[in-house]
């Protein structure tokens, strides 16, 4: 007997927009100004909030906190690129999605100030609460996928995670299941090179993380995602399709983790100022704005409009999340539906017979 | 109606209930569906109720577990097996990780009304990690509801009562009694309290606590002992989490001594919670150390030797006399 392939599978990368602002005309997604507008304000947006919660956990008035620079194009590009009804189920990474969707930014960073109320999301804005460990996230998504698909729902569940992640237990589980079932779910996987000190090429040797989608029957794909324009394509196709009941896809995105894992990070030990000099040159903003302003979007005035803006937006959003006063009750409360007595107890101990 | 039903009949038969009664509780495991379940307690489900509301998932407790949190937090009700609980651990980091916590985290914007089966207990000569009892590590996490119960008639009440609960509801089930008797079972739907434990039988002498399989096992030494003159108060706790706390100090206060026997290893067993409990509420009533027999604090041995790893009825017995006697 011969010996016959089986299986052969290839995996497609996708740039529109260069790091030099060259954009393919074919790929072009063609959006109209308003869009664009928007994605470079939410760009711009998340970067100045980013850099001020940087200062604002320095001067100790936030707790440990998680980064965004260098990413923004793979938070604004996807939620941005699928409709209001799809599910977002982002990595704590992603924490300005929240925002994207329209939830005040007050409320978005209240977790790295140490408030669960920073979890309570409002439910409209289709957006699960964030997952602190790596990749256990994603099988609520294919759950979730699974339900709304039975109770009749046109949506797609969009599921974030890191390069690091990939190396999970958790996102194995989360893929086969979602292609065993079929459901309507996107992986996003937004690969910024680290986990911590440990980079992207420790974690497998995969020549991409995409290609992995293809062990699990269905197809991933791999984009710049430093590049608003092809985060925006590859992840509306994906939703689109999904929704479509074509089951789900991988999104790879290939960015760079400018700043530390978090504030308590120091990435000087593992790795080089020429490589952060070598993605800060792929700058997801700079490129987007030399294309905005060939479209005659971009000016200096627009610029400074923006940071305008945006300056008003954080320090608005800063004073209500600062002055948010918690009711430190709550947290026997929320315990269960109902008190227990064993809790009753334990709450009296804690705040004494008359409460705080 | 009554119907005599073994606790594997009576499981069945409330599932079939709750499913025609609400379109959203689903059944997720391996071999749950065309199958049955390896203990067939979702036998004829999937002829009934279809492949997406019986679902044989791909062999993963991550998987189930996982995919269930996502189900129950987008509105439906998840039931979920896992075959043996010693394989439970491989999706116990979705447990910790996110079921106890996720009304607490969320300040109750995301809920996680599911039930998690999980076939319990040994004596039955199965494989290695084939009858394990860890229900201290489920008890240990605040947010869940742990249940367990030792008849058919509790199995049936309270997986009704964990199905309409609003919070996560682990389900221990003592695969050693599945077919180990049969008793009458009110075929219509009925509740019974989560929380609450049961008198099995009244007594002035000592205190027994037990729950599952263990609650059989000692009702053959609780009446060897009232054949010797000790008149025994049987407890069946029947709830872990929340624990019926008042029902067991009451007892304690009233006989002055406590036996609590159960199959998990001794150190930080649920016993050890049970006696630290005593001794705060009860202390000046005791008249003699609370008692634990329990398994031994090794690995549970492969089936030729297990029964020296068990409680029988000897070595409650025992318990019951040394304590009795002090």
């Amino acid at each position: 007997m011969p010996i016959s392939t089986v299986f052969e599978g290839k995996t497609e990368y996708m740039q529109i927009l260069d790091k030099d602002s060259k954009v393919d005309a074919e790929l072009d997604p063609g959006l109209p100004d308003e869009v664009l507008d928007r994605m470079y304000r939410l760009m711009v947006l998340g970067r100045l909030w980013d850099h001020k919660c940087i200062n604002l956990q320095r001067t100790g008035r936030m707790f440990t906190y998680p980064p965004l620079e260098g990413q923004e194009a793979v938070s604004v590009g996807s939620v941005l690129a699928v409709k209001p009804e799809d599910w977002l189920f982002p990595s704590y990474r992603e924490w300005f999605i929240y925002h994207i969707r329209g939830g005040p930014l007050s409320m978005v960073n209240m977790v790295w100030m140490g408030m669960e109320e920073g979890m309570k999301l409002d439910k409209n804005l289709r957006v699960y609460p964030y997952a602190i460990p790596i990749a256990s996230n994603l099988p609520h998504a294919v759950g979730a996928a699974y339900a709304l698909r039975m109770k009749g729902e046109k949506c797609a569940c969009i599921a974030y995670c890191g390069d690091g992640a990939t190396s999970e237990g958790d996102f194995h589980d989360a893929l086969n299941f979602a292609g065993v079932w079929h459901v309507p779910c996107v992986f996003v996987i937004c690969n910024n090179q680290w986990a911590i000190s440990v980079p992207r090429k420790k974690q497998t040797d995969s020549e991409t993380l995409a290609q992995k989608a293809l062990a699990y029957g269905f197809s991933g794909v791999q984009v710049d995602g430093n590049d608003v324009l092809a985060v925006y394509k590859a992840v509306k196709e994906a939703a689109d399709a999904a929704r479509a009941g074509k089951g789900p896809k991988v999104v790879e995105c290939i960015t760079y983790r400018i700043g530390a894992h978090t504030t308590a990070d120091d990435p000087k030990r593992y790795r080089s100022e020429d490589e952060v000099l070598y993605w800060r040159e792929r700058d997801p903003i700079k490129r987007f704005l030399f294309y905005l302003e060939k479209k005659g979007i971009w000016s200096e005035a627009y610029e400074h409009k923006i940071h305008e803006e945006a300056d008003r937006l954080i320090e608005d959003a800063i004073t209500k999340a600062e002055s948010f006063r918690q009711d430190p009750k709550e947290m026997f409360r929320y315990v269960y539906a109902g008190m227990t007595r064993n809790l009753e107890e334990q709450m009296k101990e804690c705040f004494g017979e008359e409460g705080k | 109606m009554l119907m005599k039903a073994n606790m594997v009949e009576a499981l069945n038969l409330c599932l079939k209930q709750e499913m025609e009664k609400d379109n959203s509780v689903v059944v997720i495991g391996e071999d749950v569906g065309v199958d049955g379940g390896v203990f067939r307690v979702t036998e004829g489900l999937f002829a009934k109720f279809g492949k997406d509301r019986v679902i044989d998932s791909p062999l993963s407790e991550d998987g189930i577990i996982g995919s269930a949190i996502g189900m129950a937090a987008f509105g439906l009700r998840p039931v979920a097996e896992i075959q043996f609980q010693g394989f439970d651990y491989q999706g116990y980091h979705q447990v910790v990780q996110h079921l106890a916590r996720m009304r607490n985290r969320t300040r109750g914007s995301i809920t996680l009304p599911m039930v998690l089966r999980l076939p319990y207990s040994g004596g039955i000569k199965a494989l290695e990690l084939h009858s394990e009892s860890l229900e201290t590590i489920y008890i240990h996490l605040p947010g869940l509801k742990v249940v367990c119960p030792a008849s058919p008639y509790d199995a049936k009440g309270l997986l009704a009562a964990s199905l309409d609960d609003p919070d996560p509801v682990i389900f221990f089930e003592p695969k050693r009694l599945y077919r180990a008797f049969k008793e009458e079972v009110p075929e219509e739907r009925y509740t019974l309290e989560i929380g609450k434990a049961k008198i099995a039988k009244e007594g002035n002498d000592v205190t027994l606590i037990s729950w599952g399989a263990m609650t059989y096992v000692s009702m053959e030494a609780v009446a060897e002992a009232e054949a010797q003159g000790v008149s025994v108060e049987h407890i069946d706790l029947r709830t872990l989490s929340p624990c019926d706390w008042e029902t067991v100090i009451n007892s304690v206060t009233k006989t002055g001594r406590a036996v609590v026997v159960h199959e998990a290893p001794k150190t930080l067993g649920f016993g050890a919670e049970v006696a630290a409990r005593i001794a705060e509420k009860a202390l000046l009533s005791l008249e003699a150390p609370v008692k634990r027999v329990t398994g031994w604090d090794i690995s549970i041995p492969y089936p030729k030797q297990e029964d020296y790893y068990f409680p029988d009825k000897k070595r409650i017995l025992k318990g019951i006399l040394d304590t009795a006697r002090f």
